[in-house]
């Protein structure tokens, strides 16, 4: 690319910035359009899981629904209200998208097909991911309404502390990388780490759940709670772009899964083709494939379970993820530290065994976690029972605890 | 590369204005805001003397990883101790917090 | 100095992190100079990635940015509309003349300038241009030597302590048990937790 700009009369400069430029265009390009069409795929799958049909008039099978719904979210009338901070609600709506958009800078397609491949590369990704808070909070405090401001607050609680354990997950594969950079730890993944590490996986994919604001940790715009939380005030494309936001943020988890934990490009020595056919496409393809997959399975559990009460979800937090995550870590980084020449993998050979008893350790703390929990279950009921009389349903597990009894 | 001395003079207006905000400002949360324009100012510092004289060693930004932990720790005590006074005093006005002052 | 394309940078980071600064301590609505701060603090951060000290930039913008902003930020959210304003207070005017008086005196020390007015011996030379380049181990050295007892484990384990004890502090003051403790009452206070 930056030869051919060379040869039509480019300066060397000149031509770095054209062709990076063009590159930023294009990433950021597909982000978007890609939302049109996920959107359409997401509205179809929740449509299925609630027995539903989904959007089906506008075009075949409905495909065409999103486009309908942006130019009607372009035309609508833009309102400011009355007592707005208008430069902090205005600037909102673009950080929330940009954050998001912010972080494909670092997502490798392929071999050598990245934006900047950096040399903190996960570090970048939670920096970034951090800015989509501030997002939240400007929208929420300029709308000057009460209901948008209890979203903002109930965001920052959740955001931040969320943002614990998924860090503590996300040093797992770094570690076992021994890279913070993105390349390096897809190609250290001979075997795909969730096979290696599940554990890891259930927390990176909970907390990432919860940072998205979607359900079951949908608190931030709780309909029947706080009507629409922070965004109540926007209207027209305003709120089309924390929507597109949102949704972005969504499958930029499923991309990032994907990278972390089932190997990014790679797919079963279909890499080799990649440079053998010189066509990074095929990783493309590859990683756009298992990021389709993660996403649908967190599109499943969004409209699986229903949502949790603001004290049941900072508990499940601080009182359950952050010590899982803890323990995962250092069970890991143990376990990782006993075998030998775990930082000479260069084959599917070497990473066998390893992967193996990394898996035997998530297995053995599986277990620990279930003993763990089955005990705070039993010591809750008891504490129900003491408190209002047997429980009826001998059936009813610790979850299925009527809300509003506790504290 | 531009000469240390920018970094050096970006570093020393960066702390002249929090100064500033330390003691002009009246409201609690402002200080403490000052403060880390303070402390970054402090960062800038130790970053550039360490690219400048002994990018080999790394004590510069070792430092200043410690600065980001005083900062945090700072933050945290900070912004609990003003939420407090002001259940107290309902106000975060540094002037009316004078119980100690006779 | 010539102009680089890395000069440009810094003068734009520059521009950012001191106009911002100064609109942190200016600005009369309390919740913009958290913005602000956190716009000043951003380009902190790209001073650092310029200073090809990326981990740096990256935690400054992990925890100043998305932390500490954003619990400064929540603290002017629980206090009430009256005490959001960000006013002067009666030594304004001093505060300005020590300010201006330090950054003159900074700006002697560290520029060349006095000497060019023909003051020997007042500045400091701080001209260095061409620092050698930072070793591409930098990032893993940085991790291994903050862990090794040769180096820097001590302060860093004592660090870690001082997180904790902010921690439970912190936790700890804020907490409605000790805040709505009839024993500790000492004015009107009706929160109720």
């Amino acid at each position: 690319m930056i030869d051919f700009l060379k040869d039509i009369g480019f300066s060397h400069d000149l031509a770095v910035l054209v062709a990076k430029s063009l590159g930023v265009f294009v990433v950021g390009g597909f982000g978007l359009l890609w939302t049109l069409l996920g959107i359409w795929l997401e509205r179809k799958l929740a449509g299925r899981f609630q027995d539903r049909l989904g959007p089906n008039r506008v075009g075949p099978v409905g495909l065409v629904q999103s486009i309908a719904d942006t130019v009607k979210i372009i035309i609508k009338e833009d309102i400011v209200p009355e007592g707005a901070d208008r430069w902090v609600f205005n600037i909102a709506p673009v950080l929330s998208v940009m954050a998001v958009i912010l972080i494909w800078a670092v997502i490798p397609f392929g071999p050598g097909l990245v934006g900047v491949d950096l040399s903190v590369g996960v570090g970048y990704i939670v920096a970034v991911g951090s800015l989509g808070a501030i997002a939240v909070v400007m929208a929420g405090w300029s709308s000057n309404n009460k209901f948008a401001l209890l979203g903002a607050f109930r965001s920052v609680a959740q955001l931040i502390s969320y943002e614990v354990p998924m860090v503590l997950a996300l040093l797992v594969p770094v570690l076992l990388a021994g890279s913070m950079r993105l390349q390096v730890i897809i190609e250290q993944q001979y075997i795909m780490y969730l096979l290696a590490i599940p554990m890891t996986v259930f927390i990176f994919l909970t907390s990432s759940q919860a940072e998205l604001g979607r359900g079951p940790f949908d608190l931030l715009e709780a309909e029947s709670e706080i009507v629409a939380g922070f965004h109540i005030e926007y209207s027209g494309m305003k709120f089309g772009m924390f929507y597109v936001g949102e949704f972005l943020h969504a499958f930029t988890v499923g991309v990032l899964t994907s990278v972390f934990f089932l190997g990014g490009w790679r797919f079963f020595g279909l890499e080799d083709l990649i440079v053998i056919l010189g066509l990074p496409v095929i990783g493309f393809l590859a990683l756009i494939f298992k990021s389709l997959l993660a996403y649908i399975f967190l599109i499943w559990v969004r409209m699986t379970l229903p949502r949790l009460r603001i004290d049941q979800l900072l508990n499940l937090n601080w009182k359950f993820l952050v010590p899982l995550s803890l323990i995962n870590l250092l069970v890991v980084a143990f376990v990782w530290k006993l075998i030998p020449d775990t930082d000479e993998i260069d084959s599917f050979g070497d990473a066998f065994w390893p992967s193996v008893a990394l898996l035997v350790a998530n297995i053995a703390m599986f277990v620990g976690m279930s003993v763990v929990l089955r005990e705070r279950g039993r010591r809750e009921r008891a504490r129900i029972e003491a408190l209002r009389g047997p429980v009826d349903d001998p059936g009813m597990g610790t979850n299925a605890v009527p809300a509003g009894t506790g504290d | 590369m531009v000469p240390l001395w920018m970094y050096l003079l970006v570093a020393a207006g960066l702390f002249s204005i929090g100064l500033y905000g330390v003691l002009s400002r009246r409201n609690a949360v402002a200080i403490l805001m000052s403060i880390e324009l303070m402390l970054n100012a402090v960062n800038i510092n130790l970053v550039a003397f360490w690219r400048y004289n002994s990018p080999g060693d790394l004590n510069g930004q070792v430092f200043a990883l410690f600065v980001f932990v005083v900062a945090a720790a700072e933050a945290a005590v900070g912004l609990a101790l003003i939420i407090t006074i002001y259940r107290r005093h309902k106000s975060v006005i540094v002037e009316d917090v004078d119980l100690l002052k006779w | 100095m010539d102009i680089t394309a890395e000069s440009v940078v810094f003068l734009i980071l520059s521009a950012l992190t001191l106009g911002s600064g100064l609109l942190v301590v200016t600005s009369r609505n309390l919740f913009h100079a958290a913005l602000y701060l956190m716009l000043s603090l951003f380009g902190v951060a790209g001073l650092f990635a310029l200073l090809t000290a990326p981990f740096l930039a990256f935690v400054q913008v992990t925890v100043y940015i998305g932390a500490i902003a954003i619990l400064i930020i929540f603290a002017i959210m629980l206090t009430p509309q009256v005490t959001r304003t960000n006013a002067r207070n009666t030594q304004w005017v001093g505060a300005v003349v020590v300010a201006v008086v330090f950054f003159a005196v900074m700006v002697s020390v560290l520029t060349p300038l006095m000497d060019d007015l023909g003051a020997d011996d007042w500045s400091a030379d701080f001209s260095e241009e061409d620092p050698d380049d930072v070793p591409g181990t930098s990032l893993a050295d940085l991790g291994e030597q903050l862990v090794d007892p040769d180096y820097y484990m001590l302060p860093f384990e004592v660090a870690s302590v001082l997180l904790m004890a902010a921690l439970i502090g912190a936790a700890l003051m804020v907490s409605p048990a000790i805040a709505d403790d009839p024993e500790t009452e000492t004015g009107d206070d009706e929160s109720g937790g």
